[in-house]
């Protein structure tokens, strides 16, 4: 009798035991996963925010331009400045045979002659005189560099020919290669050539689109709430508007981008691409979060503050505007701020209103096409060349910065001022 | 900022559109935006690209005139005649058609593997749904490794399926013996089991998983063959080698012209259209040593070429 009670008793213990651990199986499966996740990322990403550089000594020769200290910006924007940067490299290195010349100049990147004219349009008296400038290598060299494409295999199948490798080391030895911070991948939009390509532009997208958002959900959201909260009688219609909101949250973000593209677009004619017509597809999904955040912490805010209003003789509008809605801002604005990370990370309902697209030009307002971060993530991932792999996993490196950001945002927001009674 | 904002939704009704927008093709996008960001260095406007596929894009762009419509799109084939129509029904009649170069439809597998040779036939018998349907490719002919057949393959709505149904099921099908047995569309369909995979629009996804497993062999433009030579390498067709002068010369067997249409109403409406047109077919673009070629763009012959520049010169439409 004893016997089989204790062995009994060791089954539960042990069943017990082992449900803890499927419990404890489970938590570090998933903190595993996003363990590994965050490491790929961070390990191919963390590359694409130094830049290689080479040192290069530049002659501002005014005459060859055709410019003097006088002349107008357009006049320097019209001067061959590639041709001046080629020039120079070329006399530095007359030791190279002149079918060379088209590798050696492959070393730098396109932007080369671009940096040079921004320097003589802000600095004209820069000309005549003789520079050591560090010069943006190109994306093969900053490849090879890296250790991102493999340096010892035969020479057709390696980004760099055996010429460019050897300069390389050549000016690796004289110590004119140097890497510097990658500021191009914070301030320009995006480009064709990985070097210069940079999240500025999807950035400021981004914000236009969200700002749009927040203007038209934030205050339709908060007003629908107290209606439905403090105003709505209890009937069958507003419980199926109910029912709907909820379910609104969970339909799948594409429906909203088909709905944008027939709608907003074609019916309404907005134009394509740019951020007014995002932020009005994702204030839809965010609409619902705000809504359901909003009536939560309506329905928190205890009776009695609104009978003691009312008992002061406050209208019920004033009850409404001078109490209940500023002790239910913090849930409210908590709401707001999850449901526009949502936003920020949302890809689908974009694609289908042409922002999934090369924007060069940084946007500087809403009407004016653009991308968001998420696309701008996408459309590297499927470039072809090789240096676009290290600027995704920094792009979703920026990503889930901005969404950390945001959501401690909300964290602080709730902590700091909610209250509780 | 708030300013800004309401500022710009005032002006909505107002506004004029002064950037250039482009749709079509994902294979004439990686060139497009090339030139696209050229033109925007000079101008200060940088026109919009969508990649929306060559199909997506003739939609988008016989749609209408004005600025609610793209101005241009970029095509891996010629326009069809039912997508002329559609353009004429819109009011979109006169389309200049501009040939930019070549392409090469690369059949790659992994560098580490064994390079191999191709004919249009074997590769008809592998894929057609309606062949032999083989799982090996020494079942297809007995000069082939003994080797599962693995293929990934680009999915119906894009143009590359379009040239290689053409330029391989076809003729494969005619070899066969069976073209007028099945007709165009019976040969043209790939089988649906492990052999053949549609890996939709993807290029890069392609190439990692060719890299990762030699047994696969994958389908797509020559530039991502050209940009990843470290890691994959194209099979010979018919003994010839994928390279910039057989496709050139259209000697190696999977060549095309890419293409892309422009809206003549729009021109010297919306600023820059002449100047993108003109920067695409300049010398410092695509010729001999233009950028475009190392980007993996394949010149045309000198003759092609200057046809295409006096299209672009005099903006001759093409016959709808």
């Amino acid at each position: 009798m004893a016997g089989s009670n204790s062995s009994f008793l060791k089954g539960r213990y042990s069943a017990e035991k082992r449900f803890k651990l499927y419990g404890v199986f489970a938590v570090s499966l998933a903190l595993g996963a996003v363990i590994f996740l965050l490491f790929t990322i961070f390990s191919t990403g963390y590359s694409a925010f130094w830049r290689t550089e080479f040192q290069v000594e530049i002659q501002f020769n005014g005459d060859y331009l055709g410019i003097t200290q006088e002349s107008s910006d357009q006049e320097v924007r019209e001067a061959n400045f590639l041709g001046l940067f080629r020039k120079n490299l070329a006399e530095q290195n007359n030791d190279v045979p002149r079918r060379e010349l088209r590798k050696l100049f492959a070393m730098f990147s396109e932007s080369a002659a671009d940096d040079l004219r921004e320097m003589v349009i802000t600095n004209r008296s820069i000309l005549g005189t003789t520079q050591k400038l560090k010069v943006l290598a190109s994306s093969s060299v900053d490849m090879i560099v890296k250790g991102q494409a493999p340096r010892e295999i035969e020479e057709k199948r390696r980004v760099l020919n055996d010429f460019q490798l050897g300069l390389l080391d050549r000016w690796t030895a004289e110590g004119r290669r140097s890497s510097s911070f990658n500021h191009r991948f914070f301030t320009n939009g995006d480009s064709r050539s990985p070097e210069l390509a940079g999240l500025g532009g999807a950035i400021a997208g981004s914000f236009w689109t969200l700002m749009v958002c927040l203007i038209l959900s934030f205050p339709m959201g908060v007003a629908a709430a107290i209606y439905l909260e403090e105003y709505a009688p209890k009937n069958r219609l507003t419980e199926i508007i109910e029912v709907n909101i909820n379910n609104l949250a969970a339909v799948p973000s594409i429906i909203f981008g088909l709905l944008g593209l027939a709608v907003i677009l074609n019916f309404f004619g907005l134009p394509r691409s740019t951020p007014l017509v995002g932020g009005i597809v994702l204030s839809l999904m965010t609409l619902p979060t705000i809504i359901i955040a909003c009536r939560a912490s309506l329905k928190a805010v205890p009776p009695s503050i609104r009978e003691g209003a009312l008992a002061m003789g406050a209208s019920k509008m004033q009850t409404i505007l001078h109490h209940v809605l500023p002790l239910a801002m913090p849930g409210t604005l908590t709401g707001t701020i999850i449901g526009l990370a949502q936003a920020l990370g949302e890809t689908a309902p974009l694609l289908m209103i042409g922002m999934f697209a090369f924007v060069v030009d940084i946007p500087a307002g809403p009407l004016e096409s653009a991308t968001a971060l998420p696309v701008q993530v996408y459309l590297w991932a499927e470039s072809s060349e090789r240096g676009y792999v290290e600027l995704t996993a920094a792009g979703i490196m920026m990503i889930l910065i901005f969404m950390a950001l945001m959501n401690s945002f909300a964290i602080i927001l709730r902590k700091k001022f909610e209250r509780r009674w | 900022m708030l300013a800004a904002l309401t500022a710009s939704l005032v002006a909505l009704p107002l506004q004029a559109r002064d950037t250039i927008q482009i749709v079509g093709s994902s294979t004439v996008y990686p060139f497009a935006t090339v030139v696209a960001e050229k033109l925007g260095k000079k101008t200060g406007k940088t026109p919009v690209i969508e990649s929306t596929g060559t199909g997506g894009g003739m939609k988008l762009f016989c749609a209408g005139l004005g600025t609610g419509h793209p101005d241009f799109t970029n095509a891996s084939r010629a326009i069809k005649s039912s997508e002329k129509k559609l353009c004429a029904s819109n009011g979109v009649t006169d389309i200049i058609e501009i040939i930019v170069g070549n392409d090469g439809i690369a059949f790659a597998n992994s560098a580490s593997a064994n390079r191999m040779n191709f004919t249009p036939l074997q590769l008809w018998t592998a894929m057609a749904e309606h062949g032999p349907k083989p799982s090996t490719w020494k079942e297809v002919d007995s000069s082939l490794p003994d080797m599962p057949i693995r293929i990934m393959a680009p999915p119906p709505t894009s143009g590359t399926r379009d040239a290689w149904n053409s330029l391989i099921m076809k003729t494969g099908c005619k070899k066969a013996g069976k073209y007028d047995e099945l007709g165009k569309k019976k040969c043209n369909s790939f089988r649906e089991d492990v052999a053949v995979e549609e890996a939709g629009e993807n290029d890069t996804l392609i190439v990692k998983r060719l890299a990762a497993d030699p047994q696969y062999f994958g389908i797509f433009g020559f530039s991502f063959l050209d940009q990843n030579r470290d890691q994959i390498q194209g099979s010979t067709i018919n003994g010839v080698e994928i390279s910039l002068d057989n496709i050139k010369s259209y000697k190696y067997p999977i060549s095309r012209p890419l293409f892309f249409y422009a809206k003549k109403a729009h021109v010297g409406v919306i600023p820059g259209m002449r100047e993108y047109m003109n920067e695409f077919v300049s010398d410092s673009a695509v010729g001999e040593y233009g950028y475009l070629m190392d980007r993996g763009l394949v010149p045309l012959e000198t003759s092609t070429l200057s046809k295409v520049r006096s299209n672009v010169k005099n903006l001759n439409p093409i016959s709808m």
